[in-house]
């Protein structure tokens, strides 16, 4: 069965109301901006999104937010949207909070099989709180456990139609440990390839991971994002 | 004197004095504000520059050649350098928490008179973002903290203790203010140097924190 999806909802599909969504980006960078733009013509709610930012103020996951589509945010840097803050301050979102090399390191474990782990940092400070400390070697330590969700939605420059995938610079980011930590994997590119155009000391993220590709129609430019 | 310059100037002026401190060879990590100013003034050779989401070998970008798709952390656009990598945020994390990048500089709202410093969270407001800074203190081997000495009010951002949730237990080891500069030794903070224009009497009038002189 081929992976690529050329309806964006078909591959929506996947995604039901209450589920646990892993979105890939530092802000718009790297976060797949047509799958997003998807999921806001979608009728769905309910959903958990782990995503180091909830996009920025009326763009990217920030738009899901204002249609109310989010009942939980877990990532590392909210401030970036300024109307996360308003929406918890009015009780209307839940948020868990991480540092952002916890996030990142809780959805490897997630998707390496790993349930948790234990890192030093957080250690004494208020993100500590409610976590199981344990000294090692004698150095102090808190159980972070793992994430994994029931769909990832990420951003790769390259896929071939096995579903191998190349990123491009700092758009990669939280992406490939996306992969890795959902159920079902979507993933949005520039350009889609065949078997063989892809240097296989270069694919970042092998085909196992991924279950279907899109190609991307909103991207990130100077100018903003536009629709291509 | 410091109150006649701007507060862009101001910030040049710290930034400046931190890039002192730098010698190469060695892998800098730079946070938002001040301390992504520092890269202007650094003049030593084989100083590498990393950035958490995902770059190692960081440069400044020509107006022309700006790319959405490469940014620093604070989401600015940079370049990269010769003999850069890219990389996942979790290997970028492992760099950090595992100890392999030599120095991390932070913006700091308070630092106490160990060392520790507040820069995450302000009692009363919604705790919105940590970003990477947890980490880089856990795991940089050395942590310059750059900061206003005193807030708008007048008061002491170096106290006796941080009123706002700490962000790691890891004391600093130098603070630069546009008063002053400081050691972290012993847990103790020894002022090194005064910044153009301050005075010790200035310095002690302002800082609530204990510190040798």
């Amino acid at each position: 069965m081929s992976k690529i999806q050329h309806d964006i909802q078909q591959a929506l599909s996947y995604v039901k109301s209450g589920d646990t969504v892993l979105v890939g980006g530092f802000g718009l960078i790297g976060a797949p901006l047509t799958l997003i733009d998807g999921l806001t013509e979608k009728d769905v709610n309910d959903l958990t999104i782990v995503s180091n930012n909830l996009g920025e103020s009326g763009k990217g996951l920030g738009i899901l937010l204002n249609q109310n589509k989010i009942k939980k945010g877990i990532g590392s840097y909210f401030t970036s949207n300024r109307d996360v803050g308003d929406k918890y301050q009015r009780g209307e979102i839940e948020l868990e909070l991480l540092p952002q090399g916890t996030l990142a390191e809780s959805m490897r474990a997630g998707g390496a099989g790993i349930g948790g782990y234990y890192t030093t940092t957080g250690v004494g400070t208020d993100l500590a709180k409610g976590k199981e400390e344990r000294e090692i070697d004698g150095v102090k330590y808190i159980l972070e456990k793992a994430i994994r969700a029931d769909v990832a939605l990420i951003r790769a420059h390259k896929a071939d139609t096995l579903g191998n995938l190349v990123y491009y610079k700092t758009a990669r980011n939280f992406n490939p440990l996306m992969a890795t930590a959902a159920k079902t994997v979507i993933v949005e590119v520039d350009e889609i390839v065949e078997p063989g155009e892809l240097n296989p000391e270069e694919i970042v993220t092998p085909f196992i991971y991924v279950d279907f590709i899109v190609k991307a129609q909103q991207i990130l430019t100077k100018e903003g994002v536009v629709s291509v | 004197m410091t109150t006649q310059m701007s507060k862009a100037e101001t910030q040049h002026m710290i930034a400046k004095r931190v890039a002192l401190e730098l010698q190469g060879p060695c892998t800098v990590n730079l946070g938002i504000g001040i301390p992504t100013l520092v890269a202007e003034y650094m003049t030593e050779d084989n100083i590498y520059l990393h950035t958490e989401n995902g770059l190692l070998g960081v440069t400044d970008v020509e107006e022309a050649d700006i790319d959405p798709n490469l940014v620093n952390a604070g989401k600015l656009p940079v370049g990269e350098a010769i003999g850069s990598s890219f990389f996942n945020s979790s290997d970028s994390f492992a760099m950090i928490r595992g100890g392999h990048v030599d120095v991390a500089i932070l913006g700091a709202l308070q630092v106490d008179e160990t060392g520790v410093i507040a820069n995450w969270a302000v009692p009363g407001k919604n705790i919105m973002g940590v970003g990477g800074a947890m980490d880089l203190l856990v795991g940089a081997k050395k942590v310059f903290v750059t900061m206003n000495h005193t807030s708008k009010d007048g008061s002491s951002k170096l106290l006796k203790e941080c009123t706002y949730p700490i962000t790691s237990t890891r004391q600093v080891d130098m603070i630069f203010t546009e008063l002053a500069v400081f050691n972290v030794e012993d847990g103790q903070l020894k002022l090194v140097d005064l910044m153009p224009g301050a005075t010790i009497e200035e310095v002690r009038e302002k800082t609530e924190a204990a510190f040798i002189e």
